[in-house]
């Protein structure tokens, strides 16, 4: 059955497994004509070049046609149209719909009202799938495996949806965190509630040291942004704190690798691309190939 | 005496009582009481055993909707509904909320798509004990 995907909150262990298959299988051989014949529509309420580029490279290599805006400024939502009267009238054309909105929820709101299958390609600071199945996949791919692995999240873990969503996603692989941040942005309770609940364990840090980096298999940095802090004293005190650099990563373990979901600032310098261990921009491809796989599980086609 | 008992007796019609006395008015708003045609009798800082002051409001021949007992499982989880027919209690129906409210309840988050489109709200009970509700759309929590 054709189906949406709005969040991976509720995909089971074997479902994100052969997802991650599939995507293998498209990394193998990336051009593959399976969507000949469909039109899928990209609509992007918010502006995200990266993701949208990453969606639409996704279809013309299975060979189906694109639709869609990459700004809500020059369409009819500008002119007051609600979201249910865009997406009635755009699943007139499409097969599938992938969509961004600034507004939480917008997604499954559409997804509640479309004949045809949805893609939330980020909802707000809600969800975000697509990027958060790339994680895995890349986390899979450097390791090996899921299972049991270390994870060291650094950097914003406060506001900061990526972060929240890989926890919640590898709650069936008995990771052991490591959550790196300055106060202001630590993990939130709900989601140290959720690992309790969920038999994952962690560790807290405020120092981005030696002990974390050579400890771990993944290091997950994110954005520390200006405009998360009232105190901006603050955010000159720990922008610095939170950066990596070459000479940090000389007694790693040797698969480490280091994620990100990109765009980053500066909180990793540019010595760190030559350095073995990172991993960020093959990350990046990465989502061309867990989409492909994405948008032939929602259109139910066989792989 | 006559009087007296008049507004104690309803032949057909509804009693909530055990209403803490500051939510009286809140529910009269919330069930559209001051738009009822039929008599409507409110009491409050009355004397209750249970909860110290209590509020009782009468309506006669009303029989509330399942969807209105959930309206008010929100703002007052304990009262009870007293059915009467004919003076007689024939029923007595506590408030429990229900799995999933449905255009009762309204999200904090001005981010929410519910908060931006003409359409209903929508909450699952997460914790009806601790009275927390999660938004269907945004995800957020929210205590009630
Ligand atoms: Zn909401």
């Amino acid at each position: 059955m054709p189906h949406s995907l709005v969040t991976i909150a509720n995909l089971s262990k074997e479902k994100i497994l052969s997802l991650l298959d599939n995507a293998a299988r498209f990394e193998a051989q990336p051009n593959r004509r399976l969507l000949e014949g469909h039109v899928v529509a990209t609509l992007f309420f918010e502006p995200s070049t990266r993701t949208r580029l990453s969606f639409e490279t996704a279809v013309n290599r299975l060979a189906g046609r694109v639709i869609g805006f990459s700004d809500a400024a020059n369409t009819s939502t500008s002119k007051g149209e609600t979201l249910k009267d865009t997406i009635m009238m755009v699943s007139n054309y499409a097969d599938l719909i992938v969509m961004r909105h600034h507004l939480e929820g917008a997604a499954r709101y559409a997804s509640e009202v479309s004949p045809v299958p949805i893609i939330n390609a980020g909802d707000g600071a809600n969800q975000h799938p697509s990027q958060t199945m790339l994680d895995l996949y890349s986390i899979q791919k450097t390791q090996g495996t899921l299972e049991g692995l270390d994870i060291c999240l650094v950097g914003d873990l406060k506001y900061g949806r990526t972060v929240h969503s890989l926890i919640m996603a590898m709650r069936h692989f008995r990771p052991h965190f490591h959550f790196v941040a300055p106060p202001e942005l630590a993990m939130p309770e709900e989601y140290k509630l959720y690992c309790r609940q969920n038999g994952i364990s962690y560790e807290e840090h405020t120092e981005f040291d030696a002990s974390v980096i050579n400890n771990t298999d993944i290091l997950y940095m994110t954005r520390v942004q200006r405009e998360r802090f009232t105190d901006l004293m603050e955010y000159e005190r720990v922008k610095n704190v939170y950066i990596l650099r070459a000479s940090m990563l000389t007694s790693t373990r040797p698969t480490m690798k280091i994620l990100h979901p990109l765009p980053r600032v500066n909180e990793i310098a540019n010595d760190v691309d030559a350095c073995p261990q990172a991993y960020y921009f093959q990350q990046a491809k990465n989502g061309l190939f867990v989409r492909e796989a994405l948008i032939c599980d929602c259109l139910d086609i066989q792989v | 005496m006559k009087d007296k008992l008049q507004v104690a007796a309803l032949e057909n019609g509804t009693v909530i009582d055990h209403i803490p006395s500051k939510l009286v008015f809140k529910i009269v708003d919330l069930l559209g009481l001051q738009n009822q045609e039929s008599s409507v009798t409110i009491g409050y800082n009355l004397q209750s055993k249970k909860i110290g002051k209590k509020g009782i409001i009468k309506v006669a021949d009303k029989f509330f909707t399942d969807e209105e007992i959930s309206r008010l499982s929100v703002v007052a989880p304990n009262v009870v509904l007293n059915i009467i027919r004919g003076y007689e209690v024939v029923e007595k129906k506590t408030v429990v909320m229900p799995d999933e409210l449905h255009g009762i309840v309204r999200c904090p988050n001005p981010k929410c798509i519910c908060n931006n489109e003409p359409m209903p709200t929508f909450f699952h009970a997460v914790d009806k004990e601790a009275r927390i509700l999660k938004c269907h759309y945004c995800e957020k929590e929210l205590h009630v």
